[in-house]
């Protein structure tokens, strides 16, 4: 089949995208299911026990998942407006509003999960380090695009004014990823790096990646599906879109 | 040559008018003085008058006055300008509009942060710090607000006719300004641990460059988004 052929912007229009959007969440949400029990049961029922922090330490099957899509998630909406801004595609505007909430959602699981990790293993809920301090700055500038999309009224106006602060506050996701490296800080520095072996047990990986996983499948079915929820509202004069709600 | 000549004659024009309708109007900046006074005091009320607590917080509490203060008056950076159609007419200007933009936000710097700078060291005064410790905060308030004015203009410029107000610029722009704030604020308070300073204003001055680079840029786009 010649390249030239094949419509690759075939899903970038409402309609196309909604059919396959509602096709794929279910698949999604299943995958994100099975994962996740998966994850679970190894992380809390084999894995080794860790030698200094004892079975503290198992809340890091939900804490460093929803750290790591909180920041890819930012990462996400920023790029999707910037699409949304450059190539004025109403779509693209539409799904980074649709994947904020959920990378909200995962930057507070993060915060929170800290929190509770840091009562008994530092001794205290919280501390003002770099780390914990620019994830909670993300959390704010997810409130922020958030609230200036809410309190525009035009969607378009709204879509491109949040786009513009997306891409200004993408500058906090290096920060807080090279925060343990740039600072003494308390929070522990890079267990997994791309350049060599892993400092934890397999199992102990295999439990975190099973759950990154699971995490990953369920913010893509919970955005896909506001993102669906979206396009009915905005695209509600279309012919389409009337025949689809009744 | 003559070309970039006319760029700054265009901007000192620009500067020029912003600094009139600022003193003809005193209220508002003087507003904002007050506004600064008024909280850096509210904080020894709150947490105490006891000297050397009050030592201790003064650098964070009045960079968080100043803070404060500079948020508030952003509003009127393109309110006013919008409101009668000048923003339209600079806009529809040869002048690029990034460099318009810069030129009000020097301008509304001249008439708040560098306000503010001098206003904090007889602020500083209420707490004890000492002499050496004074014109550090004064250096660091320099350097910081602004970047107050730059990076608040975007979020003024996002904000422009929205409903929401003061409060919502706010909360896009504090999220932003935090690094400023906990680097400037930490130049005092490394001088009075006897740590070396220079750490602190060598990243302020980076976070001043970068603002300055970028800022005009980001708050042009806003504009024609908020304006179109």
């Amino acid at each position: 089949m010649p390249l030239r052929n094949i419509n690759w912007f075939k899903y970038a229009a409402p309609q196309p995208f909604y059919g396959l959007a509602g096709k794929l969440i279910p698949w999604f949400a299943v995958g994100a299911l099975i994962l996740g029990v998966a994850g679970l049961y190894i992380g809390l029922l084999i894995a080794p026990t860790d030698a200094q922090q004892g079975d503290a330490y198992r809340i890091i099957f939900i804490h460093v998942p929803a750290a790591w899509m909180s920041m890819f998630i930012y990462l996400l909406v920023a790029f999707w407006a910037a699409i949304g801004l450059i190539f004025n595609a109403r779509l693209a505007s539409m799904l980074a509003l649709s994947l904020a909430p959920t990378g909200a959602l995962m930057t507070f699981i993060a915060l929170f999960t800290g929190a509770l990790w840091g009562k008994p293993t530092w001794g205290t809920w919280w501390v003002w380090d770099a780390r914990l301090t620019s994830e909670l700055i993300l959390l704010f500038l997810y409130f922020g695009f958030l609230s200036l999309h809410a309190s525009i009224d035009d969607p378009r106006r709204a879509d491109r004014s949040a786009a513009v602060l997306a891409l200004v506050g993408v500058i906090n996701v290096p920060i807080i990823y090279f925060s343990v490296k740039w600072w003494n800080t308390l929070h522990q520095g890079a267990t997994i790096s791309m350049t060599k072996a892993p400092a934890m047990a397999s199992q102990m990986l295999l439990g975190m990646l099973l759950m990154v996983g699971s995490f990953w499948l369920y913010s893509l079915a919970t955005s896909l599906y506001r993102c669906r929820t979206l396009v009915l509202e905005r695209e509600e004069h279309a012919a389409w879109v009337v025949e689809e709600i009744q | 040559m003559s070309n970039i000549w006319k760029l700054f004659t265009a901007m000192a024009a620009l500067i020029k008018r912003d600094l009139s309708l600022v003193l003809r109007r005193k209220n508002d900046s003087l507003a904002t003085l007050f506004f600064f006074a008024v909280v850096a005091s509210l904080f020894p009320l709150g947490v105490g008058p006891e000297p050397k607590l009050l030592q201790q917080i003064a650098s964070g509490m009045l960079w968080i006055a100043a803070l404060l203060a500079a948020m508030l008056s952003l509003n009127r950076l393109f309110a006013d300008d919008y409101q009668d159609g000048t923003l339209d007419l600079l806009l529809l200007s040869t002048i690029p509009l990034p460099l318009a933009v810069l030129a009000k936000m020097i301008a509304h710097w001249l008439s708040s942060g560098l306000l503010l700078s001098f206003a904090a060291v007889l602020l500083a005064l209420q707490f004890n710090l000492s002499g050496e410790s004074v014109w550090i905060l004064f250096l660091s308030l320099l350097l910081g607000t602004p970047i107050f004015s730059l990076v608040g203009a975007i979020g003024a410029a996002l904000t422009l006719g929205t409903r929401g107000g003061g409060v919502l610029l706010s909360l896009l722009v504090l999220p932003l300004l935090i690094p400023v704030l906990i680097f400037g604020a930490g130049a005092v308070d490394a001088y009075q641990a006897g740590m070396p300073v220079a750490g602190h204003f060598y990243l302020l001055g980076a976070l001043f460059v970068l603002s300055l680079f970028f800022a005009p840029l980001a708050a042009a786009l806003s504009l024609r988004i908020a304006i179109e």
